[in-house]
Parts: C-alpha cells; sequence; structure tokens
C-alpha cells in the first residue's frame, strides 16, 4: 500500500500501524510525537492499534524549543 | 492622523504597496505587539516590527545580555554584553525607529502576571525556548482571547504556527503537555544555526504585519516547517479542534493560566 507520510509517497506493508510507521521511519524521540492521519490526530495511546490504510496521509508533528533561554524561570 | 513628512518618507516602501497603503500603515502605527523573550527569535521580530512602524511594541525578558547569546541575537551587540536584553533590545528598535513605542518588562513571565502583560497587545510573539513557557503564553492568549505566534527553533530546523480566537488548532490542541525535562533537545544542549532564528523570527513579524493589515493567510489551522539542510519549507494542515481541548475546546478544564515546572537542569546550568 501507498502511504503519504511527512509529504512523500512511499510504498509500505499493508495494514501496519502508526507505531509501526513511527518505528520504520525512525522518528526521534517517538514517545512525545504527535501524528496526524488524514487531518485527524491520532489519540495518545492509540498508536499501537490505528492501523493505517492505502492512500492515507500522515505527519508527524514535533516538539521545537528554541528562540532565547530563560525568559521563563519558576 | 495624518502622516508627517519623515513618516510618508520612511514608510513609502510600505505604503506603496497595494496591501497596505496609507490605511494599513495607519493600522501598523496603530497597533500593539507584546513579544515574550529578547532572545534569538524575539531578536529580529522586533527590529523588523519596529522598522516597520508597530506602533507600540512591549518586549518581556528577565534575563542580561550573555556573549553565547551573540551568536543569533542580533538585537544586542558586543558592548551590551552584561546589559538586561529588554534594556539593550530597546535602544536598537528605538535607533532604529524613534517614531514608536517600546515597553520594557524586565521580568520573568509567570502564571501570576501573564495576562496582565498581554492585556492591551493586539498580537503577542512567543520568542520563547522552553516549553513549559510556550505552554503558558499559549493558555494565557487563549483564556484573553488574543492572537499569537508560536515558533520553534533546533539545529537546522525550525517551525511556526498561529493562533487567533476560533479559527483553528491552539498549541495546545497539537502538544497536549510538555514533555518532561530533557525528554526532547533543546537549542543549548543540540545547538541552533544563529540564521534560523533569523528566518524563523522574521516570519513570526510577518504574521504580526499580515494580522495588522489583514492581508492574505495567517499560518492558522497549519503548522509551517522549514528545514535548511534539505531546503524544504512545508505547510503542514493541523487537524480542525475537535472540541475536546482542555483550554480552547467546548467544555475547557484549563481556566486559569499556570505553571509548569521548569527543567531542573536549565537552573543548574546557566
Ligand atoms: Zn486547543
Amino acid at each position: 500500500m501507498f502511504l503519504t507520510v511527512a509529504g512523500n509517497q512511499k510504498e509500505y506493508e499493508n495494514g501496519i500501524t502508526v507505531a509501526k510507521l513511527v518505528e520504520l521511519e525512525n522518528v526521534e524521540t517517538p514517545q512525545y510525537v504527535t501524528v496526524s492521519v488524514n487531518d485527524d490526530f491520532v489519540e495518545n495511546g492509540t498508536l499501537e492499534t490505528t492501523v493505517l490504510h492505502d492512500g492515507d496521509t500522515v505527519e508527524f508533528l514535533y516538539f521545537m524549543g528554541g528562540g532565547n533561554a530563560r525568559s521563563i524561570l519558576y | 492622523m495624518a502622516f508627517s513628512n519623515e513618516q510618508l518618507e520612511r514608510y513609502s516602501r510600505h505604503i506603496i504597496l497595494k496591501e497596505i497603503g496609507a490605511k494599513g500603515q495607519k493600522k501598523l502605527l496603530n497597533g500593539k505587539v507584546l513579544i515574550i523573550g529578547a532572545g534569538g527569535l524575539g531578536a529580529p521580530a522586533a527590529m523588523y516590527l519596529a522598522a516597520a512602524g508597530v506602533g507600540t511594541i512591549g518586549i518581556a525578558d528577565a534575563d542580561n545580555v550573555d556573549l553565547s547569546n551573540l551568536q543569533r541575537q542580533v538585537i544586542h551587540t558586543t558592548s551590551d554584553v552584561g546589559k538586561p536584553k529588554v534594556e539593550s533590545a530597546c535602544e536598537t528598535m528605538q535607533a532604529i525607529n524613534p517614531d514608536i513605542e517600546v515597553k520594557t518588562y524586565q521580568t520573568f513571565v509567570t502564571s501570576e502576571n501573564i495576562l496582565d502583560l498581554i492585556d492591551g497587545y493586539d498580537f503577542v510573539l512567543d520568542g520563547t525556548d522552553n516549553f513549559p513557557a510556550k505552554f503558558l503564553i499559549n493558555d494565557a492568549c487563549v483564556i484573553a482571547k488574543k492572537s499569537f505566534s508560536h515558533a520553534g527553533i533546533i539545529r537546522f530546523q525550525g517551525q511556526l504556527m498561529t493562533y487567533v480566537p476560533d479559527s483553528g488548532a491552539c498549541y495546545r490542541c497539537v502538544f497536549k503537555q510538555p514533555p518532561p525535562p530533557d525528554a526532547v533537545p533543546t537549542c543549548r544542549q543540540a545547538g541552533v544555526v544563529g540564521a534560523m532564528a533569523g528566518v524563523i523570527g522574521c516570519l513570526q513579524a510577518m504574521e504580526a504585519v499580515k494580522f495588522f493589515i489583514n492581508a492574505g493567510n495567517l499560518l492558522t489551522g497549519s503548522l509551517l516547517t522549514y528545514n535548511a539542510l534539505t531546503m524544504d519549507f512545508r505547510k503542514i494542515k493541523l487537524p480542525k479542534p475537535d472540541g475536546k481541548c482542555p483550554v480552547c475546546g467546548e467544555h475547557p478544564t484549563i481556566l486559569q493560566p499556570f505553571d509548569y515546572e521548569q527543567a531542573v537542569c536549565d537552573l543548574k546550568e546557566k
């Protein structure tokens, strides 16, 4: 089956889960990435049970800090 | 309010644009932006917004200029090392454009003061580097119904999104809660190319300008990502809010801003 992952169309094994895709794509800090499939968020804790289908569009959304240091301190 | 001759000349390249014109320039001159963080992202944003004639710019940062800041925080110079960042930023902004008012807040932004800080501003620009701060700014802006620009940078990558009340996802819709301290790399641990702060900070300034002149499309409901190594810009469509977000949803449980604990290592390192 073909998936569009982060804008690139690629062939994957039929019926893989989002968790498997995260592993195949070597996603950095996978436990803190937000995944969307066809413009819906994949709920936390359902990556293992969310099965992907031919034609699905998947995006990985990463935490990114940056800017300056210490403008906020507790 | 009529333009002075000096203003007509200073803003001539804006006024000539059909999307801005005299009307748009007046909107900019009447505009009020609060920049939280006078660092990598805040520096270029503050300089361009000052130059653009955004009439009132607030800048909040508790820190002093450090030598390691100068690789990317172009609003400060070598002779500013040791000076409060907001003071150094204010001097540069007023040197670029004495036509605007700069308000400085040399303070840590917390749940105690954030609502007072953002009150009276039209647009907030998040130039902070840490996740507790980013969630605090998001929650406060959602609660106070303020539009704001979120951004993050690391290594050769950057991203930004814009929140406008009732038009698309907020930062918490996407990212839920801050990752545990040290779970994802920070700039200090992982590094960042100075020009990345320039690229993304300028894009935040561009969003603020478009917000005031009401031209084109803001980055609401989408996240723009930039990879400098591959030179790919991607505008990722974000899912529509499903109403379940604890701050911007239909039955919010976050009704007041609150503070997450800051990473302990961050405190020790500096
Ligand atoms: Zn939300």
